[in-house]
């Protein structure tokens, strides 16, 4: 039986996923688990994934959460070209470094960049203080620079001079603010420089087909009352 | 050259380390870099990790942050026994599972009630009892998960073996524990857990793990705690402002 990833592609980690599948040829089914629609929460679902979370991995029996190891996973499985995830010692512990630090660090900038800028008052109807988002910006702002001063520096790629899974986990993090409007590039040409080369490194089709719905995100359809009480509790622990 | 490992035992990913490489008798220097002295701030340090974190590891030019990336640089070369991080794809799987979910749950989390009772009050700031209470159920419900989905009726916590997941995990759930909450407690599953993972390490080298962070609280009662350096102040507040 084919792969089958269930994925939104509002979801940062779903766009590394997809892109990842798609430019290795992996064959997959595709699940879409509208997050807006309160999909994830369905008991269907949660037989695919108890935490009701996306992505999500199906391969026969084996179900899988958490996108880093369902990277790792496909990376392994089909035995994708070598720059993914490097064999060599040192290289391959760049990625795990940069893969560990995003997780707490610009994934959750980026999270809530997007959450307090767009997502609370035009999906959920919240009015989000003004000192919220300033703090919440000014958190991204630092771990931009630490992307930039920490982990690109001169080098045409995060790990070196190949796109690698930090790359990838990289953009489709950023495209969560640029999504919410926020201008992530400007005034960092180095970190624009890099977008380019790892957009044309991905394609530039699949890479715009990838973010297709977070650029609409400010376009969210509002939540209707039940649905916002439905989604809020989770919506608060995922961006605390 | 040996490896060098730049550690902080009060630090929970520090002890999984330092653990790990004595288990696995793993030669290394060992320098411990006093977080409450403010040591990692120092100019020598922030040269060799702008990030001004602990764990570090530095393998002649070759320097590694954040734990989980430093314990499988170790397993890999190293060449540990195959349970800590399997060879296996979906044994593997199941580890960088519970790693990303630990990332959102435990992380962060466990390590409140530490600042909260020790390290705030040592600059003299006190977190509000509403956010410890938000803690505190913040940690019930994340261990909930943890025996449901991962530990289930499994040994531990990725499979029928001791992994990299379990040091990580054991780490985290301490930390509160030497700060007088009992997490164990009415938690006959996760106990029975955590007295496989201590006696599969042995009890000399848990004690010896965890000797500073077990006797904090006893030093934070006789204030024989190194009063924080004023330019650890400022990113100690930080930490503490980001506690929900």
């Amino acid at each position: 039986m084919v792969l089958e990833l269930y994925l939104d592609l509002l979801s940062q980690p779903c766009r590394a996923i997809y892109i990842f599948a798609k430019k290795n040829g992996i064959p997959f089914q595709m699940h879409t688990v509208e997050l807006r629609k309160g999909e994830h929460l369905s008991d269907a679902f949660a037989q695919v994934n108890p935490m009701k979370k996306v992505p999500a991995m199906k391969d026969n029996d084996f179900t899988l959460s958490e996108s880093v190891a369902i990277l790792l996973y496909l990376t392994h499985k089909y035995k994708v070209p070598d720059h993914w995830y490097p064999q060599e010692l040192q290289a391959r512990a760049r990625v795990d470094e940069y893969l560990a630090w995003q997780h707490t660090a610009l994934r959750r900038s980026c999270l809530r960049a997007l959450w307090h800028k767009v997502m609370f008052p035009v999906f959920l109807g919240e009015q989000v203080p003004s000192e919220t988002l300033a703090a919440t910006l000014a958190e991204l702002d630092v771990n931009l620079q630490v992307l930039e001063d920490k982990f690109l520096q001169d080098k045409a790629f995060l790990i070196g001079s190949h796109i690698s899974l930090a790359d990838l986990v990289a953009i489709t993090e950023l495209m969560h603010p640029v999504g919410g409007g926020c201008p992530v590039f400007e005034g960092r040409p180095k970190l624009a420089a890099w977008y380019h080369r790892v957009e044309a490194a991905v394609g530039k089709d699949l890479f715009r087909e990838a973010h297709e719905v977070i650029l609409k995100a400010k376009d969210s359809p509002p939540a209707n009352l039940i649905m916002k009480q439905k989604l809020m509790p989770r919506v608060l622990a995922m961006i605390q | 050259m040996v490896l060098e490992l730049y550690l902080d035992l009060l630090s929970q990913p520090c002890r999984a380390i330092y653990i790990f490489a004595k288990k696995n008798g793993i030669p290394f220097q060992m320098h411990t870099v006093e977080i409450i002295k403010g040591q990692h701030l120092s100019k020598q340090f922030s040269e060799m990790n702008c990030l001004r974190t602990v764990p570090v590891l530095k393998d002649g030019n070759f320097v590694l942050t954040e734990s989980s990336a430093i314990l499988i640089y170790l397993s890999s070369k190293y060449q540990v026994a195959d349970h800590w991080y399997p060879a296996d794809l979906q044994a593997r799987a199941r580890v960088h599972e519970y790693l990303g979910w630990h990332a959102d749950r435990i992380r962060g989390t466990f390590g409140v009630l530490l600042w909260a009772k020790v390290l705030g009050p040592l600059i003299g700031t006190q977190i509000p009892e509403e956010k410890v209470d938000r803690n505190r159920r913040s940690m019930d419900n994340s261990l909930c998960r943890l025996e449901e989905k991962f530990l289930g009726d499994r040994a531990f916590l990725a499979g029928q073996q001791v992994t990299l997941a379990d040091l990580m995990c054991l780490e985290e759930l301490i930390q509160p524990v030497a700060i007088g909450y009992n997490l164990f407690e009415g938690r006959p599953q996760l106990t029975a857990w955590r007295e496989r993972v201590e006696a599969f390490l042995g009890t000399d080298l848990c004690e010896q793990a965890h000797g500073a962070i077990m006797s904090i609280l006893e030093q934070a009662a006789k204030k024989t705690i190194p009063e924080p350096p004023p330019e650890a102040h400022h990113i100690m507040l930080l930490r503490i402002a980001r506690i929900p």
